[in-house]
């Protein structure tokens, strides 16, 4: 618990701590910038944290568990003299020449570039008794909860790799699992769709979304919209685990670093440079595309060496150092 | 003051019977945000000793007070007053947030 307390100014502070993040401090922290990286005080390691095997992270032939494979980057982060701080960070500014960012256990932070990667937190559909029932049968982390309603009907709304992982897994508990979706097919990988469209236990509501949730202490059905002919059913699902994408977390930011109408950090063209001089950003907060581990990684050694250049421009850096990314 | 562990078979004495307030941190081994906020569990037993008992429930092995409470999302952090249920909170939360609800309770 440290109080208020005032430090000298570093090179670097990374606000973040998936995939993207922590390549940046594995890339700053050896080119001997010593970054402070803001994990987070229970989202660090990202959205990978509630994720189960990941599959396409290239040098893990057999699949690595999304919190090793983040659990890992921390540590090599570390091993070069990364430093972790596992809070959130509340306020930033990030106008002037020093950028001031502080946490949510009031430590304030000084640095004279900062690398951006909040990531994306997941998105809710928006219904009255969605946040009622949150934690009642409504969820977002299938690895969390999904335990929890062993031989009961599970619902899974989304059609992207993220729901079909989730459904797939929750096979393991569910008496059946149905998946809804606004569309007549998936928008999966191939190879995450044809698992689901063979797997016995999944069943699915295509053109199909979810317009009501019933239930007084618990989920007790959903209440589905057919997309096509405007029908209304019921669906007897007493679980309903959300998996329908991500929004960035992007909040703090705003009214400082230009951000586009859907909330995305907007960088320089290949670059990672945001508006700010000395704020750079990478990762989900950026990515209205790919949205992968691996390019939130490989956009994390951007930042990270774009924040190189923009210091040693500053002469903070020994040259040496730079020559050496 | 570390946190102590409760069970099904000690639910009645550590929680009920309480002569101060209680937090329970409803946990798994498998699940990772769990793992994430047990840190944080730790630093409010040291900040609130004495004034609040702070408790960890393992929902694979106490599945009677797990359901009895219709947990299902972990984390669930309870807060108890009086052998009652006042506060639950689902998913993790900063420790500032945590001890906020706690001297909400307190303060009656």
């Amino acid at each position: 618990m440290s109080n208020e307390h005032n430090e000298g100014v570093r090179d670097l502070i990374i606000v973040g701590s998936g995939p993207a993040g922590y390549t940046a401090a594995v890339y700053a922290a050896r080119a001997g910038l010593a970054p402070l990286v803001v994990a987070g005080a229970f989202t660090a390691g990202g959205a990978l944290m509630n994720t189960t095997e990941v599959e396409n992270f290239p040098g893990f032939p057999e699949g690595i568990l999304g919190p090793d494979l983040m659990a890992g980057m921390q540590q090599q982060a570390e091993r070069f003299g990364a430093e972790i701080e596992w809070d959130d960070a509340t306020e930033l500014d990030l106008t002037g020449d020093v950028k001031v960012v502080t946490t949510s256990e009031g430590a304030v932070h000084r640095a004279r570039a900062v690398i951006l990667a909040t990531g994306s937190a997941y998105r809710e559909l928006g219904l009255p008794d969605e946040k009622r029932l949150s934690g009642r049968g409504v969820s977002w982390c299938a690895t969390c909860d999904g335990f929890f309603f062993k031989d009961q009907h599970i619902a899974v709304v989304g059609g992207g790799d993220s729901a079909v992982e989730e459904a797939t897994f929750l096979t393991r508990f569910g008496s059946k699992v149905t998946m809804i979706h606004r569309r007549d097919e998936l928008r999966a990988s191939k190879i995450m769709a044809d698992r689901a469209l063979s797997d016995p236990k999944i069943t699915f509501a295509w053109n199909s979304e979810v317009v009501g949730i019933t239930g007084d202490e618990k989920v007790a059905s959903l209440t589905l919209r057919d997309t096509v002919t405007g029908e209304e059913r019921e669906l007897d699902a007493t679980a309903l685990f959300v998996a329908i994408g991500h929004e960035p977390r992007t909040e703090l930011l705003r009214d400082q670093v230009t951000l586009d109408a859907e909330g995305y950090i907007v960088v320089e063209g290949r670059s990672t440079r945001t508006n700010l001089p000395g704020v750079f950003a990478c990762g989900d907060a950026v990515d209205h595309t790919y949205r992968q581990a691996i390019t939130a990684a490989g956009s994390g050694c951007s930042a990270a060496l774009d924040a190189q250049h923009y210091l040693a421009a500053l002469g903070d850096v020994p040259a040496a150092l730079v020559v050496e990314a | 003051m570390a946190a102590v562990t409760v069970t099904d078979a000690t639910w009645a004495e550590v929680v009920v019977g309480s002569e101060v307030p209680v937090l329970v941190d409803f946990w798994a081994p498998w699940c990772a945000p769990c793992r994430q906020v047990a840190p944080i569990i730790e630093e409010l037993a040291v900040q609130f000793a004495g004034r609040v008992t702070v408790a960890k429930l393992n929902t694979d092995e106490n599945q009677q007070v797990t359901a009895a409470y219709g947990i299902v999302s972990i984390p669930t952090i309870n807060i108890y007053s009086g052998g009652e249920l006042v506060r639950s909170i689902v998913g993790g939360r900063p420790r500032q947030a945590l001890a906020k609800e706690l001297e909400d309770v307190l303060a009656g």
